[in-house]
């Protein structure tokens, strides 16, 4: 409710200060020329049987003029395809270009805003914001001056001689993007810049970036936008750019978001379009179109190679079961996750385990409980751990784990050697993730141990998981 | 709470604000290990066989007399304080430049960083002679060079510990501020000064405190020494109570150890509190922190207006250097490696760097064949076993007396704030100062030097126990405390539940800092001497000083390379375990 009347008064504001209108006439320079492509561009990281691919055949152009988000959930490749842009990260095949020439260090003509803001605390809001202009060289009084302006436009006069850690948040991120925009980058880049933003400043900075960038002051002449939050990017982009993320980050779809800004959310073509992204993101319109995802894997044909598991407690997939049962066995997922006050990124972890473990279905935009899902969901402790073993014991890595251990004489296996295993599927952190969700699984389950100090997985005597506690 | 490596200054780790980096490569001792314990072997040879040679050429007899008047007392104290801070200003140099080098270049890694690592094990006392000499062929028949080496001393006690501690922050830099420097283009020059230098600021000025606080025990050793039968002195208060010693003069013992008080006390207060307080502003986190550093001397220099007046005539100075850095480059990374000619160059650097240890190594072996055998070594290794026992035994006792002790205070926020600057001060004060009176009261009473030697040793090396137990339980949380008292927790279970395990990181911090120290001081402590009485123990801290003292350089190098040995594998084998084990189960 509060949100809807902020947003509804800015709009006002921006209306009466004819701001809005000003954005058709005042087209900036060279609209449409191609800034930054890339083609054909693949970027992995070094495996234990070689390279693993976190990006694949990523073919992207951004044109002057237009807001760009690359959209995806966490691991979908979205932070590095960035990073490869602005010439952070090296790409392992394809190209980037900036203005037609090939990227050979970082991107001349793009500036960072991150999401930990970055700003070198023992430097005021002002030396800060001067830090780019200080790396071309310009004299002291000049980008003094180009400072004050860069810091006015952004709404940070008064705060020119405050530390970082004076400022609360959103004035923090205020000076990451004056200090980007200061020395007028050809591309913003921005990763995930309210993230780490409380939703009301958020809201507000969000608001406030559009308007200025709508007025035509904006001194950079497109933005590529890196976020999680649909409703981020289609409030914010002319173009959205969704990433998969299974086996490694393809584009899965590109939607043109062709609403007149400042933007309706309340209207149908903002809800229809949040609804198709929706989709698109949580994978289940198009079953099937890319083999090897996991989605797609039957049942028998599960390996724990193309079905990793999902990094989601115990604690919370129960929680979440029960909250579905209360719902009579279905939800709504986009309405779950708002009933929540959580990102789709919080929760998606958690469904994909549901699924996984038979305890619920995805049909549509709807997650469905199964049956012995809504049993898990009703029974009591003991109870619902002899479900959850029945139904671990089958989820691929739990049960790699269980069967080694069982054809081990003595029971026990160092950690490695599952990390050894995984590791030629996964980067080791992945593997360091999965591991953990199969500790806690087999541990709930009570279907083996774990030791942390030797790193040993031992299989429970008791295995068949019914009411053994210590 | 975490440690960095051997010899660690307890208190880094302790006081919460430094990020003391966690062990890198600490697990394997590997050939890396051991070429460049080689290397250093080598070039200590190198230096030592230099100024072999050229000490024969110097005839100019110093003499060694020191005016015992306390009157003096106020021009020895400038004179040691101008040799620390000289060290201390060496020392800074000194990492600036390897670690930046370490952590830049990927092939000086490998050398650097191990090296490193064996140059913080050797007994840096035991190359005292080699600086002594050394510097005097340098600066024949000036006092400059006896002034070297004994800044060079105190330069070897400070620098390995900053060195590391800087690396490691250049190392760990935030991934995002690295991103921020290539992003916006900055110089390199602009990368060191705004970026790396404060990032690390913190850490060096922590590490840079701890050093310094070492740094007086070398300072009153490197003063006044004997070196190839012939004495040295230098104007200090170290060479002041030494020649109070010789002369068997009580008082003047007292008045020296009164200067030295007022000393280490007078540079904490105007040196490094206001240091530490200003360092404040470069912590990297977001909110105001609840508990600051203050000092009253920089809120003095911050009332003052001699910044304001300052700032407008160095400025320039800075945009000028910074102008001229920008020669150095951008910072940026070519986004394409050619991995043939990396793998070539590494091929190069490899087979010259191997083939110049070897090719010392074999010239070392066959000048220690020539003089006395290869069993040369045979005798320290036994020797060794001698101060290892005192070393354990040291650390024992210390343990059982200091520990409960630290507990007690560290519980109680009101005896912590009493204790914790005092303590701090103990540790600085270089315990050889007190020898003397320890010789003393072993005459007195008949105490064989045997026993006594541990006991000289603990007295430095025993503070960076206590402090660390303070520390760690202090940091052991109130809830937790408040629970086990709800439970009934109490007496030898109440230990064995949460303050052994709590106070556990910190305290292995503080072991290995005490047994580092204590190798080191048993070269000054296994022989002492009051008036006209020496007192000598069996150990390899007393082979190695007779070898000293008559310039038996074959049996110098066995000495110390054995020493270096044995500190390197106790911390192999009990500290580093222990660490592991405090890091893995214990950290709170």
């Amino acid at each position: 409710m509060v949100l809807n009347t902020l947003r509804n008064l800015r709009a006002d504001r921006a209306a009466r200060a004819g701001l809005a209108h000003l954005t058709a006439e005042r087209s900036r320079p060279a609209d449409g020329e191609l800034l930054l492509e890339t083609v054909g561009l693949t970027k992995s990281y070094a495996g234990a049987d070689g390279e693993l691919p976190v990006l694949s055949g990523i073919d992207l152009q951004v044109r002057a003029g237009e807001v760009v988000a690359l959209l995806g959930k966490s691991g979908s490749g979205k932070s590095t395809l960035l990073r490869c842009m602005a010439g952070l990260l090296p790409v392992s095949s394809g190209t980037v270009t900036y203005k037609d020439t090939p990227l050979t260090g970082a991107n001349p003509g793009t500036a960072m805003v991150f999401q930990t803001f970055a700003l070198l605390p023992w430097l005021t809001v002002q030396q800060n914001v001067e830090l780019g202009l200080e790396a071309k060289g310009v004299p002291a009084a000049e980008r003094a001056d180009a400072a004050r302006h860069a810091i006015d436009l952004i709404g940070l006069d008064g705060f020119e001689s405050a530390y970082p850690k004076e400022l609360s948040g959103g004035m923090r991120q205020r000076v990451g993007f004056a200090r980007a925009l200061v020395v007028e980058p050809d591309v913003l880049m921005m990763d995930e810049p309210f993230s780490a933003l409380d939703v009301l400043t958020a809201e507000n900075l969000r608001g406030e970036l559009m308007e200025l960038w709508e007025s035509g002051q904006f001194p950079t002449r497109a933005i590529v936008l890196v976020t999680h939050n649909i409703e981020e990017a289609v409030l914010m982009a002319d173009r959205i750019i969704v990433l998969g993320a299974r086996p490694y980050g393809t584009i899965r779809e590109v939607f043109e978001v062709g609403l007149d800004r400042p933007r309706d959310r309340n209207s149908a073509a903002f809800e229809d379009l949040i609804d198709r992204v929706y989709r698109t993101m949580t994978g289940r319109h198009k079953e099937g179109r890319t083999p090897g995802r996991t989605e797609g894997v039957e049942l028998e044909k599960r390996t724990a190679a193309n079905t990793p598991l999902p990094q989601a407690s115990v604690d919370g997939l129960s929680g979440l079961a029960e909250m579905i049962a209360h719902h009579d066995g279905r939800a709504d997922l986009a309405d779950l996750a708002d009933d929540l006050g959580l990102e789709i990124d919080d929760i998606l972890p958690l469904v994909d385990a549901l699924d996984l473990l038979g305890f619920a279905a995805v049909h549509g935009d709807d997650l469905l409980l199964t049956d012995t899902g809504t049993e898990f969901a009703g029974a009591d402790v003991q109870k619902s751990k002899t479900i959850f073993a029945e139904a671990a014991v089958l989820v691929p890595l739990v049960k790699l784990i269980t069967s080694s251990l069982r054809q081990n004489p003595d029971a026990t296996l160092r950690a490695g050697f599952f990390r050894d295993v995984l590791a030629h599927h996964f980067t080791s952190e992945q593997v360091t993730r999965q591991l953990e969700t199969a500790t806690d699984w087999g541990r709930y389950a009570e279907l083996y141990s774990y030791d942390a100090e030797p790193q040993e997985y031992r299989l429970d005597r008791d295995d068949n998981g019914s009411g053994r506690r210590e | 709470m975490s440690i960095r490596t051997d010899n660690q200054p307890a208190e880094t780790a302790v006081r919460t604000p430094v990020p003391a980096g966690p062990p890198r490569r600490m697990s394997r001792f590997s050939w890396v290990d051991a070429a460049v314990a080689a290397a250093v072997l080598v070039l200590l040879y190198v230096v030592l066989r230099v100024g072999h040679g050229t000490t024969v050429a110097f005839n100019t007899h110093q003499n060694v007399h020191i005016d015992t008047d306390p009157a003096r007392l106020p021009y020895d104290a400038a004179r040691s304080l101008l040799r620390m801070f000289a060290a201390l200003a060496l020392s800074i140099m000194f990492t600036f430049v390897y670690a930046y080098a370490a952590a830049k270049s990927r092939r000086l890694e490998r050398i650097l960083i191990p090296a490193l690592d064996i140059l913080q094990s050797v007994p840096v006392l035991g190359f005292l002679t080699v600086a002594v000499t050394g510097f005097i062929a340098l600066f024949p028949g000036s006092m400059l060079g006896l002034e070297f080496a004994s800044i060079f001393a105190i330069f070897t006690s400070q620098a390995w510990n900053m060195t590391f501690g800087f690396y490691y922050s250049l190392t760990s830099l935030p991934r995002e501020l690295d991103e921020l420097s290539r992003s916006f283009g900055f110089t390199r020059w602009m990368r060191f000064w705004k970026v790396e230098v404060p990032a690390g600021m913190i850490g060096l000025v922590w590490n840079g405190m701890m050093s310094f606080g070492g740094g007086w025990f070398f300072l009153v050793a490197s003063e006044a020494i004997s070196v190839n039968n012939q004495q040295y002195a230098l104007p200090g208060v170290g060479s002041y109570a030494g020649a109070a010693i010789t002369d068997g003069d009580l008082g003047k013992v007292g008045w020296a150890i009164l200067t030295m008080a007022v000393m280490v006390i007078g540079v904490n207060f105007l040196f490094w509190r206001p240091l530490t307080a200003w360092a404040e502003k470069f912590k990297n986190e977001q909110s105001e922190a609840s508990e600051v550093q203050r000092s009253v001397v920089l809120d003095f220099l911050r009332r003052s207006h001699w910044p304001q007046l300052l700032g407008p005539v160095l400025r320039p100075v800075g945009r000028g250097l910074s102008a001229a850095g920008r020669v150095l480059g951008r910072d940026d990374r070519p986004l394409a490696v050619d991995h043939s000619r990396q793998r070539t160059g590494d091929f190069v650097f490899a087979v010259i760097a191997g083939g110049l240890i070897l090719w010392g190594l074999a010239d070392l072996g066959d000048y220690l064949y020539d003089r006395t055998g290869l069993g040369v070594f045979g005798e320290p290794l036994l020797l060794g076993l001698a101060t290892l026992a005192r070393v354990l035994v040291l650390v024992a006792l210390a343990t059982v007396i200091w520990v409960p002790i630290g507990v007690k205070i560290g519980f109680s926020p009101r005896l912590t704030r009493i204790a914790q600057p005092v303590v701090q001060v103990l540790a600085s004060f270089p315990a050889n100062f007190l020898f003397p009176l320890a010789v003393w009261f072993f005459l007195r009473t008949g105490l064989s030097i045997n026993i006594g030697g541990t006991l000289l040793m603990a007295l430095g090396a025993q503070w960076y126990i206590l402090f660390n137990t303070i520390a760690g339980a202090m940091a052991i949380p109130s809830d937790l405390r408040e629970a086990m008292d709800d439970l009934g927790v109490t007496g030898w279970q109440r230990w064995k539940r949460l303050i052994i395990p709590g106070i556990f990181p910190s305290y292995v911090t503080g072991g290995i800092t005490a047994s580092g120290g204590a190798w080191n001081a048993s070269i000054v402590s296994e022989v002492v001497t009051f008036g006209g009485t020496t007192l000598t123990a069996t150990g390899l801290g007393a082979y190695i000083a007779k070898a000293t003292e008559s310039g038996d350089y074959p049996h110098l190098i066995a000495g110390v390379a054995v020493m270096s040995v044995y500190v390197v594998a106790l911390n192999r084998l009990l500290w580093r375990r222990l660490y592991r084990l405090a890091e893995a189960r214990y950290s709170l």
